[in-house]
Order: C-alpha cells, then structure tokens, then sequence
C-alpha cells in the first residue's frame, strides 16, 4: 500500500512525507489527475493560504479526479487547509468554492483571542474516533491557523476550543481530516498517522 | 483546556555550528545542531528555532544544509531565520523543511518585505523578531544584532508587524539577553498587550521562576532560551514539571 501525497506545493509536504517514512510507509509526491484517479490512499496536506490550495487543485485539474476517489472509499486524510478545503467555501477566499463533501463553510476565529491559533492545544472528544485510537484524551497537537470549520460539526468526532469551539478531527466513512498538524505533533501526532496507515492497510 | 505554553531552545549557528556569546562577542562552539535538535525534540520542547548569526551569504548553503539535517530530526515546528532579505531567501529556508521564518533587521528596512513573505506563506510562517532596548521612558527597535538603534518605538513596529501580516512575534530583549537575570516582564507585558498574535519572549532566562513570571505577568505565549538548555542548567522537562505545579498549561512529555 502506497500513500499518495497531493503535493500542489505546500511547505509540509516534507514534513509529512517524513513523518510517514518514519512510520515506515511508502508515500509518492504527485500533482497529476492520474496518478490522483490510481492512488490507493491520498493525503492532502495544506498549510497557508486557502485560495493557493483551492486554485491549484483547478489549475492542475485535480478537484474531478480527488472527489471521484473519495466516491470510490479511496481512505483520505486532509491536513489543516486539507480538512477546511472539504466544506463548501471559505472567508478566507469566499469567491472560490470548497470541495463541498461536508455543508458548511470555514470562518475567522473571533478576534477576542490571539491569532492565529498557533501551538499545542487539546481537543474535546465527541464520539469514539479511529484516528485518536490508542492516544490519550488530553494529549496535545499542534495547531497553526486563523480560520476554522466552526459551524458545521456533525460530522467532527473531536472539537477543540480557541475563542470557539472548531472541528479539529473529522471522520466519515473512508474520509478523515485535522485541523492540526500530526505531523508536527510530536508522539501523539505520529501515533494518529499511524492509525490512518492501519485504515488503509485494512481497507 | 487551552493553549498550552510553549517552551522554544534556540540554536544561534554560525551556518554550521551551535554558537554562543554574549552580545556576539567572544563566539564559542557550544556543539552540533543536529545532535542538539534530536535531543530537545526528546525531552519535549515545544518548537525549535535555528538563527544564523553570521548570516553571511557565501555561508548561506551551510545554514541550509543546517536546516535539511535539523529538520530531518524533529517532528515539532522549526522556525529559521537570520539574513532573510529576500521572499527567495524565506524560501529556500522553507523548502529546506523550515515551517516558519523569522526577519528582523531587512523588516525595519523595508517592512514591506513581511507582507510579501504572509502573501506567499501565510501569516502563521511569518515571525516578525524584534530585538528591543530600553531607552527613557520606552523600547527603542535595535537592528543588527541588536547593536544599532532603528529610532523607532517597538509597540509601534509590533503593531505595525502584526498588520503587515506577521503571525507571532520573537521578541527579544537586548537589556537582558545573556545576562541570565530573567526575561523583561514590562517589556513582553506591554507589547503582549498591544499585539493581537502571540508573542515569544526572549532574553534573560535562566531559573524555572523566570519562566513562570514571563508566562503569568509577561502574558507572554512562548519562551526561548539557548545557553542554559545546551549547557544542562536547565532541562525542558523538569522545567515544564516546575510549570505545571504552578498551575502554567504546558504540555508535558510523556
């Protein structure tokens, strides 16, 4: 089983790719809708800018082919703008739309707090989750943003609170995304990848 | 449940080496950054910074390769900086597996360089360092290396900073730093205030008392130390264990 990482040029692409070897797995880097259309599992990292990731998914043609393998149960798992480029739009960039999987749109974390939401903070867990398997309930992970899915939970098994609460681990079926960085998180955050690379293993 | 306090070793290199001294006078080898970087992402340090003090261009492919090996052995965030000029500058140091950069002296040059580099990376890999100094009755901006006054007041800049789209600021006091007699609580107080992002206090440490103060009435979000985590004064673990007994968030490593 191999990981097929969407690297559309993101700074933590190396990150996770290493985070991921450490684990043993075999990843690949790609940015073509071929390689997206055969992957056996897909990651989708992101960090910066929304619009940077959502044009490139348009530019390079990447949207069709992500969203007819997530159709398929291909597993997926979205890091930080990875899990806010599932709803349907964002304020970040309200003239572009979302992958729109979850209903919902990604907002500013109020102002009251400093942003961006930048550190280690702890979640609050909302149902039993196969990503947070095996990992303390008050373990840290580590976050860097300003925007959040703050309205739209259902489909959240973990919350975390800066200002307000915003998911921070979805899980649906074959599709998982965090609003954190695992791959900067430390033990916790490898144990969480490693608990992705089992659901694909046993997939 | 809350954002925890984040504990920073800061590595000042000379591109290749682990340096320390004093208002950088009288430069010694304090060891290797890899070898360095493996052990605090051991013993639970929250974040890394690596600074190239030297910041010399020609050095400039040792600090990078410094920075491919250093982050080959973290799976925390790692902050560069040290001579970042140039959005090609903050670049390669993010390729080279950097998640965030800090400027200092080409910011007060030319402050539009923090918006370019926000646009391309986001405000979250943009640390605006500040080097301050008391003088009278406020903070002067001091630039390279905190030897020269930039004539121009550090609330100002930060917020300045923050609104050009600096995501956290390293701030660091040039009264304190390397004289181990604890960070500048006034000064981190006052720029935490009129910061909206959070703020890493620096300069000064040395007892686990001095970090406790910077966190409670600094209402500082981080602390960097260099020396005395590299020379075993102070471990990061029991530091965070002396935190936590004092009701300060930190997360503890298992």
């Amino acid at each position: 089983m191999k990981v097929t990482l969407i690297d559309y040029g993101a700074g933590n692409v190396t990150s996770v790719e290493r985070a991921l070897q450490r684990l043993g797995a075999v990843s690949q880097r790609s940015m073509s809708p071929e390689c997206i259309a055969k992957a056996e599992a897909l990651l989708l990292p992101g960090v910066g800018h929304y619009a940077a990731l959502i044009r490139a998914l348009e530019e390079r043609g990447l949207r069709a082919p992500l969203l007819d393998a997530l159709q398929r149960g291909i597993p997926f798992l979205g890091v930080c703008l990875g899990l806010q480029a599932l709803y349907e739009t964002s304020e970040e960039a309200p003239e572009l739309g979302g992958l729109k999987l979850f209903s919902g749109s990604v907002r500013s974390l109020p102002a009251s707090v400093k942003l961006p939401h930048m550190g280690w903070n702890q979640l609050k867990l909302i149902r039993p989750s196969r990503l947070l398997e095996g990992i303390s309930a008050d373990a840290y992970f580590y976050f860097a943003h300003s925007f959040a899915a703050t309205d739209a939970n259902g489909e959240s098994v973990a919350l975390c609170n800066h200002g307000t609460d915003f998911a921070a681990v979805i899980e649906k079926e074959n599709i998982f995304a965090v609003q954190f960085h695992p791959e900067k998180s430390a033990d916790a955050g490898a144990r969480l990848l490693q608990n992705f690379l089992a659901f694909c293993e046993s997939h | 449940m809350s954002l925890a306090h984040r504990i920073i070793p800061c590595l000042d290199t000379d591109g290749a080496r682990v340096v320390k001294g004093v208002n950088f006078v009288g430069l010694r080898d304090a060891g290797d950054p890899v070898a360095l970087a493996a052990r605090y992402n051991a013993e639970g340090a929250d974040e890394l910074v690596v600074l190239d003090i030297a910041a010399s261009r020609d050095r400039r492919p040792t600090f990078l390769a410094t920075i491919r090996r250093v982050a080959a052995e973290l799976a925390i965030p790692l902050t560069a900086g040290g001579g970042i000029r140039t959005l090609d500058d903050a670049r390669a140091v993010i390729r080279a597996g950097a998640d965030k950069v800090t400027v200092n002296t080409a910011a007060v040059a030319r402050p539009e360089l923090i918006s370019e580099l926000s646009r391309e990376f986001g405000a979250q890999a943009v640390v605006l360092a500040i080097d301050a100094k008391r003088i009278g009755d406020h903070w002067d901006v001091m630039v390279r290396g905190g030897r020269d006054s930039a004539n121009c007041d550090a609330l100002a800049w930060a917020q300045q900073g923050v609104e050009l789209g600096a995501g956290e600021i390293l701030l660091t006091s040039v009264d304190r730093d390397g004289t181990q007699l604890g960070f500048d609580t006034p000064l981190t107080a006052a720029i935490s205030r009129v910061a909206s992002v959070p703020v890493i206090a620096s300069g000064g440490a040395k007892l686990p008392e001095h970090f406790a103060q910077i966190f409670s009435e600094g209402a500082a979000d981080a602390a960097l130390a260099a020396s005395i985590f590299h020379d075993n004064v102070q471990s990061i673990r029991e530091l965070k264990h002396f935190l936590s007994a004092f009701n300060i968030e930190v997360r503890l490593p298992c």
